[in-house]
């Protein structure tokens, strides 16, 4: 079957094939990444930008890193270092950007809608790596093939995910693209962090932890965001550990052969405990290694690659 | 499986032209010491796997034996819209070993340039030799195979066909006429 995406901008517009097509290509890609040569010239002579107008460490790298594992050009734009800083509006860097003749622009913004905003203004492919409190499709699609590894299928399979669930753009994504795979999504987080309606996009609402996770095959737990909101929705970071933090005991109620997720970066002592993060169901870094593969298949798609569904 | 087009080789006649390369193998390397067969996906890695048992009947020994995507490798990605990715399995080192890379039609050259760029990114051979079931010319890089079950000269717009049955065996080429 075919990629008919030009753009990657949310999990929202992704069809169950389209996901299934993208898992598929990233555990071909995955292959390259235990190579001693680490390097295919696949994307040979593209230019790739990564505009980060947000920080971001581990998603730039791992863009950065795929791209060049395909052998394409990249080039990064930070936030702090951009014209943006200088009064420039996102339509004039863009323009900016285009001018230079790049064929993807991976984008991380603030603001929610960014990356929509540049794909319909220029020619090249844009992947969102995240806007606002809206997607981050790269990261839910890393997450599902990390839950395929471990799991085999996703269809059937419970998955909790615990935190600030209104804030949070993996949340969104990975709410989209599990119901179309056929997973069952338990969400709980404290009432200041549950945004109402969000039953409306696939999900089972709790408002205590242990509710969620009962029988849960996949726990997914999110950072409180302490730089942004985090502190004004709750009274003290005690309170919510205790109430909404992952630790040994909690860990109990879900099933035994359990996979504990994190999009991280981690606060350890407040979403999850450091016994359960360094524990034998933590699949953390095998998301991080799993964030390079699936964004390899993103920038290989996009250019005009396919993969056949045997 | 293809009904139309002229019957190039039967399912005998397959097995005959297996069975001489595996022969041509053993005797150009003076037997089988540090040799592997590196098939090419898709077709190739089947037409490998038919030789190695081959090469096993005649000598006595397996030979290692591998499967390569030459996908990542392509030099048009942009005009053909990809291909299909498949994975490259080399449970073997290549280093020092006489590859001998196999396909099932020899057609531009493309594939086979692919397939050599791939396989030094994995280790350094010391020699890759190339067998072909077919060899239908219109070679647009100068590369050449060191075992070929036909020679079939075409025209540019015809196309071969190596049917293959459920088990990945092969049940006979034919060479279809556009």
């Amino acid at each position: 079957m075919a990629f008919n995406h030009k753009h990657i901008l949310g999990t929202e517009y992704l069809s169950r094939e389209d996901i299934q097509l993208i898992l598929d290509t990233a555990e071909s890609f995955r292959e390259i990444n235990t190579r001693s040569i680490k390097k295919v010239p696949t994307l040979r002579g593209k230019t790739i930008i990564n505009a980060f107008f947000e920080n971001s460490t581990r998603t730039r790298l791992s863009f950065e890193i795929a791209g060049k594992r395909l052998s394409a050009d990249t080039v990064n734009i930070s936030g702090s270092t951009s014209s943006v800083t200088k009064g420039e509006t996102l339509e004039d860097t863009a323009r900016n950007i285009e001018a230079m003749h790049p064929d993807i622009i991976v984008i991380r913004h603030g603001h929610s809608g960014a990356p929509h905003y540049l794909a319909e203004r220029l020619h090249c492919s844009v992947i969102n790596a995240g806007d606002g409190a809206h997607e981050h499709p790269s990261q839910a699609l890393l997450d599902m093939l990390t839950m395929r590894q471990h799991k085999g299928e996703i269809d059937g399979l419970k998955v909790a995910i615990v935190g600030d669930i209104a804030h949070s753009r993996v949340v969104r994504s990975n709410l989209y693209a599990l119901n179309k795979m056929g997973a069952d999504v338990h969400l709980a987080g404290p009432g200041t962090m549950m945004p109402s309606g969000i039953e409306r996009l696939g999900a089972t609402v709790h408002y205590d932890i242990r509710a969620a996770i009962k029988d849960a095959d996949v726990v997914m737990m999110l950072r409180i965001q302490l730089e942004r909101q985090g502190l004004t929705l709750l009274p003290t970071l005690r309170e919510y550990a205790r109430f909404f933090g992952l630790n040994d005991d909690v860990l109990k109620l879900a099933k035994a052969d359990a996979i504990v997720m994190h999009p991280g970066p981690m606060n350890r002592g407040v979403e999850i405990s450091s016994a359960v993060a360094d524990g034998p169901q933590n699949v953390i870094l095998g998301q991080v290694e799993n964030g390079v593969a699936v964004r390899m298949a993103l920038l290989y798609l996009v250019s005009g690659g396919e993969q056949a569904v045997e | 499986m293809a009904e139309q087009g002229t019957l190039i080789l039967d399912k005998a006649g397959v097995r005959r032209a297996l069975t001489r390369i595996a022969h041509e193998i053993i005797e150009r390397n003076k037997g089988v010491k540090n040799v592997a067969l590196v098939g090419i996906r898709s077709g190739g890695d089947d037409l490998a796997k038919l030789l190695a048992r081959q090469i096993a009947a005649i000598e006595n020994i397996e030979v290692p034996l591998g499967t390569i995507d030459i996908t990542m490798y392509r030099d048009d990605l942009d005009s053909r819209g990809g291909k299909p990715i498949g994975k490259t399995e080399i449970p073997f080192s290549l280093d020092d070993m006489k590859i001998v890379l196999v396909d099932d039609v020899l057609f531009t050259g493309r594939t086979i340039r692919a397939a050599m760029d791939a396989l030094m990114d994995l280790g350094r051979p010391r020699a890759i030799q190339l067998s072909v079931l077919i060899d239908r010319g219109h070679r647009e890089l100068p590369i050449r195979p060191d075992f070929v079950g036909r020679n079939l000269p075409t025209a540019i717009n015809e196309k071969i066909d190596v049917v293959f049955d459920g088990e990945r065996n092969p049940l006979e080429v034919r060479l279809i006429k556009s």
